[in-house]
């Protein structure tokens, strides 16, 4: 029997009775980390890691919450489980499920390279690995964020000496508080729009150090912080709510604006190639690293990466999930983000 | 290539046309001559021959970034553009360069003469020290095809702008038939050269269709009504004994039209025409497809000549006695070019395209509704006293086209696009009935808002039943008006139909597929309109 198998309701544990970032209300959800697609309403208990906590409470209101600690083993009837970090947001984790010592690692959304925001993705021994791999094509490589950070800065200072206002595009729960610590604050102000901001302070009462920022309200006057850079979900750019500050330059943060067709249909001035989930070296990195003879793949570009992956020896096979990564759909203008 | 690399990023990374024309300025202020001469012709269509295939390419920038060639043909598509998927690719370079655009191109140019080890020994080392930027830019001077939103007006207007000369001026001197090799910077933008004048053009001036009723352009009387001839747009230059043909492509055709070289013994050198060139017999045009067997071909065997003989229809004179005429009112040159014909032989390969006579508006409709049956595609309106100007501008020159030929057709393939739409499905198969199947019959891309691609993208990927290498086979499920201007018998498609333009019109929701049309319907339009 095999550990873990994905039914209607998402990936489950017969032996433990749970299901995993489950799409469909159920009994019990152990969660991955925060975001929409993997931290959904409806399941009558939740169980995830200490830090992610209050980002799915923010979310999802009164729910019945368990937490564990990173490394923490806790028996659920048949099975052993424990959270390990993913790197992906604040809280998130990879989870260990073994029943009768076979060894199964599902991902979650994940990525290497440590951003300095959350708990730094740990490689997990495993028999079987369940990988997203949303970016799992070769034309995807990021470069390292301190280079990233560079150009964001040189485009806010450049834009702000030609007299227009920089705003940029990132989603409200890990991309933007990763591109907050990324920012040079000795060029300006950091303004934020409410839906980041809400989840800056969740963030910052459970001791996340995040710079300096300014909730845009009704009331704000951009005159007043002259030099700012405005940080905003992708759907505020070029909505009403980005003509209180006249003449601007856009810019989206995105894996996806590595593709010169996306950039140019986002119609941004400019575009930031920084993801939180794994480019093509990390995905083979990680998978490299767990040992395991068996991948599934999830979420992504999955037919092409399983192919990928019987070249290079693996037992891979896809799985149908409803995870939808860093979705090309929501790096395009006019969806919801 | 840093310099030329930083044009291109300043040009990509804004929408705005007027940063775009400081950004070219600048270059057009700063970078050395042999690489402004180069950037022109690069922006203006003229790319260098390719001297290395695509497959080629492939293998190789696959095999540098250790990867099966299958999966880096699965990473194309997505990407939606070769030069950018290889850029994107491989390795990061192990040494840098500051070579110029010029060497890079002459490099590339020399491969022409080697063998194949011998070029991809060159590629290598090129990508091994070239930045993203210039990788993909390199790859682009390979693969040809340079669209980077910046049109040749936007150029010619940075360059003004850099050199302090006249745009409409230096508009004509880009014209005609000039390549980096036989000029140089300063004889093509700042010196007299009269041997490059005798050939060149006028830049054509463009109608757009008309947007309004006729009604509200004024009196009937202040316009110029002719058929809009469904030909090549050419303009015929005799100068010091010669002949020059050109397309609007500012393509030089004049050995593919010989009839056209009669020309010289009737009409005085000193003259420009502009006119429609027309596969033509007897009194009337032959299809478009019997043009089109000429359009292909450099040299014409004589049976093709006698099949598809082709005229000039001339509807306007731009010079004349040596005197450009352009800024005369079109009544005036159309005076000109009536006595200018009038005195030819029947046997000159020039023809005038007739004014239409009309004491109202009701009369040229009337006209445009038989235009069709005419072997033309509507009505062009020109104001009387309107100058010939340069390029696509609103208010003097009206295209006004008769309705397009309409079916209903069933999506039943889908791919998706490249450039700007890659990621989108945005090209697709139709199909019509025939005794319960759907046969397709014709592809069509444009046509639908960026949300409707986005809307059907996001179906497509639910809805898949088959793939073939790029291409999905999807339910058959919506139905689409498909809009065309022609149609003639194909023995090459499986319909036995091949359609001329056909888009997308409109987005059927209300229809069911057992509503859509029949191949029936399209042999009846076939034996109408073809």
């Amino acid at each position: 029997m095999a550990v873990l198998s994905v039914t209607p309701e998402g990936i489950y544990c017969e032996a433990g009775g749970f299901h995993i970032d489950p799409w469909r209300p159920v009994d019990r959800a152990l969660i991955t980390h925060g975001h929409a697609d993997h931290a959904r309403p409806g399941h009558r208990r939740y169980l995830c890691t200490g830090p992610a906590a209050p980002v799915i409470r923010h979310r999802l209101g009164q729910i019945d919450l368990d937490t564990m600690r990173y490394g923490e083993e806790r028996r659920i009837d048949g099975a052993t489980v424990s959270f390990h970090p993913a790197g992906h947001v604040p809280g998130s984790a990879q989870i260990r499920v073994a029943v009768s010592g076979e060894v199964w690692v599902v991902s979650g959304d994940y990525k290497l390279e440590p951003d300095g925001l959350c708990e730094p993705f740990e490689p997990v021994q495993a028999d079987t690995f369940i990988t997203e791999c949303t970016f799992g094509l070769p034309v995807f490589t990021w470069t390292p964020q301190a280079e990233v950070a560079q150009d964001i800065n040189r485009w806010w200072a450049d834009t702000v000496a030609a007299g227009r206002t920089p705003i940029l595009g990132a989603y409200s729960l890990g991309k933007a508080q990763r591109i907050l610590t990324m920012l040079d604050a000795a060029i300006g102000p950091i303004l934020t729009h409410g839906a980041i901001e809400n989840t800056n302070e969740v963030l910052r009462a459970q001791g996340i150090a995040l710079p300096a920022t300014i909730r845009v309200t009704p009331d704000t006057d951009p005159k007043r912080h002259p030099g700012a850079v405005v940080l905003a979900p992708p759907s505020a750019l070029g909505s009403a709510w980005a003509n209180r500050f006249g003449a601007t330059s856009t810019a989206f943060a995105s894996g996806w604006m590595r593709l010169r067709g996306v950039r140019r249909r986002r119609a941004a001035d400019r575009g930031f190639v920084i993801s939180d989930h794994a480019d093509w070296p990390g995905l083979n990195a990680a998978i490299r690293e767990t040992g395991a003879e068996r991948v599934l793949v999830t979420h992504g570009y999955t037919a092409q990466f399983r192919r990928w992956l019987e070249t290079q020896g693996y037992d891979a096979q896809e799985v149908e999930t409803e995870f939808e990564g860093e979705s090309l759909e929501t790096a395009e203008p006019d969806s919801a983000a | 290539m840093n310099r030329f690399a930083k044009l291109f990023a300043a040009l990509d990374q804004t929408t705005k046309t007027n940063a775009k024309v400081t950004a070219l300025a600048g270059y057009f202020r700063d970078a050395p001559d042999d690489d402004k001469l180069w950037t022109i012709a690069l922006l203006s269509g003229r790319r260098p021959r390719r001297t290395v295939t695509t497959t080629s390419l492939r293998e190789w920038a696959a095999e540098a970034a250790r990867i099966p060639l299958w999966l880096f043909e699965e990473c194309y598509p997505i990407v939606g553009d070769l030069a950018e998927t290889i850029a994107l690719i491989l390795p990061p370079a192990t040494r840098t360069s500051d070579r110029s655009l010029t060497h890079w191109i002459t490099e590339i140019r020399a491969l022409a003469a080697r063998d194949e080890p011998a070029r991809k020994a060159a590629i290598l080392d090129a990508w091994d020290q070239l930045g993203s930027t210039e990788r993909f830019l390199f790859n682009k001077l390979i693969t040809g095809g340079f669209r980077i939103g910046v049109s040749q007006k936007l150029m010619t207007r940075a360059l003004a702008q850099a050199t302090g000369h006249d745009e409409a001026a230096l508009a004509h001197r880009l014209m005609g038939d000039w390549t980096p090799d036989r000029t140089s910077f300063h004889a093509l933008v700042e010196a007299d050269d009269p041997a490059a004048e005798l050939s060149r053009p006028y830049p054509f001036y463009l109608a757009y269709q008309l947007d309004t009723a006729p009604e509200d352009l004024g009196p009937v009387t202040d316009w110029l009504a002719e058929h809009k001839w469904d030909g090549i747009r050419g303009q015929l230059v005799l100068r010091g004994g010669q002949h020059f043909v050109w397309s609007r492509g500012e393509d030089l055709m004049t050995d593919r039209f010989p009839e056209l070289a009669a020309a010289v013994d009737f009409v005085p050198p000193g003259t420009v025409i502009d006119g429609e060139i027309l596969a033509w017999k007897d009194a009337s045009p032959l299809s478009f497809s019997a043009l089109q067997k000429r359009i292909g071909r450099k040299t014409v065997p004589k049976k093709l000549l006698a099949e598809a003989p082709v005229i000039l229809k001339a509807y306007d004179l731009l010079e004349w006695q040596g005197e450009d005429l352009r800024a005369t009112p079109l009544a005036a040159r159309r005076t000109l070019l009536e006595n200018l014909i009038e005195g030819l032989p029947n046997t000159a390969p020039i023809r005038l395209s007739p004014a239409l006579d009309a004491a109202n508006w009701r009369h040229l409709a009337q006209a445009r509704a038989k235009s069709r049956a005419l072997g033309a595609e509507g009505l062009m309106l020109k104001r009387k006293d309107s100058a010939y100007q340069i390029g696509r501008k609103k208010g003097d020159w009206w295209k006004w086209k008769v309705d397009p030929l309409s079916v209903d057709a069933v999506m039943i393939y889908a791919q998706q696009g490249h450039g700007r739409r890659a990621n989108l499905f945005t090209d697709f198969t139709f199909a019509v009935w025939d005794a319960g199947n759907l046969v397709p019959f014709t592809k069509a891309y444009s046509g639908l808002t960026d949300a409707e691609f986005r809307q059907i993208t996001q179906w497509v990927r639910k809805n898949t039943i088959d793939r073939y290498g790029p291409v999905r086979a999807v339910t058959p499920t919506y139905v689409f008006e498909i809009h065309f201007e022609g149609i003639q018998a194909s023995p090459r498609h499986k319909s036995g139909i091949a359609l001329r333009f056909p888009r997308i019109a409109r987005w059927r929701h209300d229809k069911p597929i057992q509503e859509a049309n029949t191949l029936q319907d399209l042999r009846e339009i076939l034996a109408s309109y073809g």
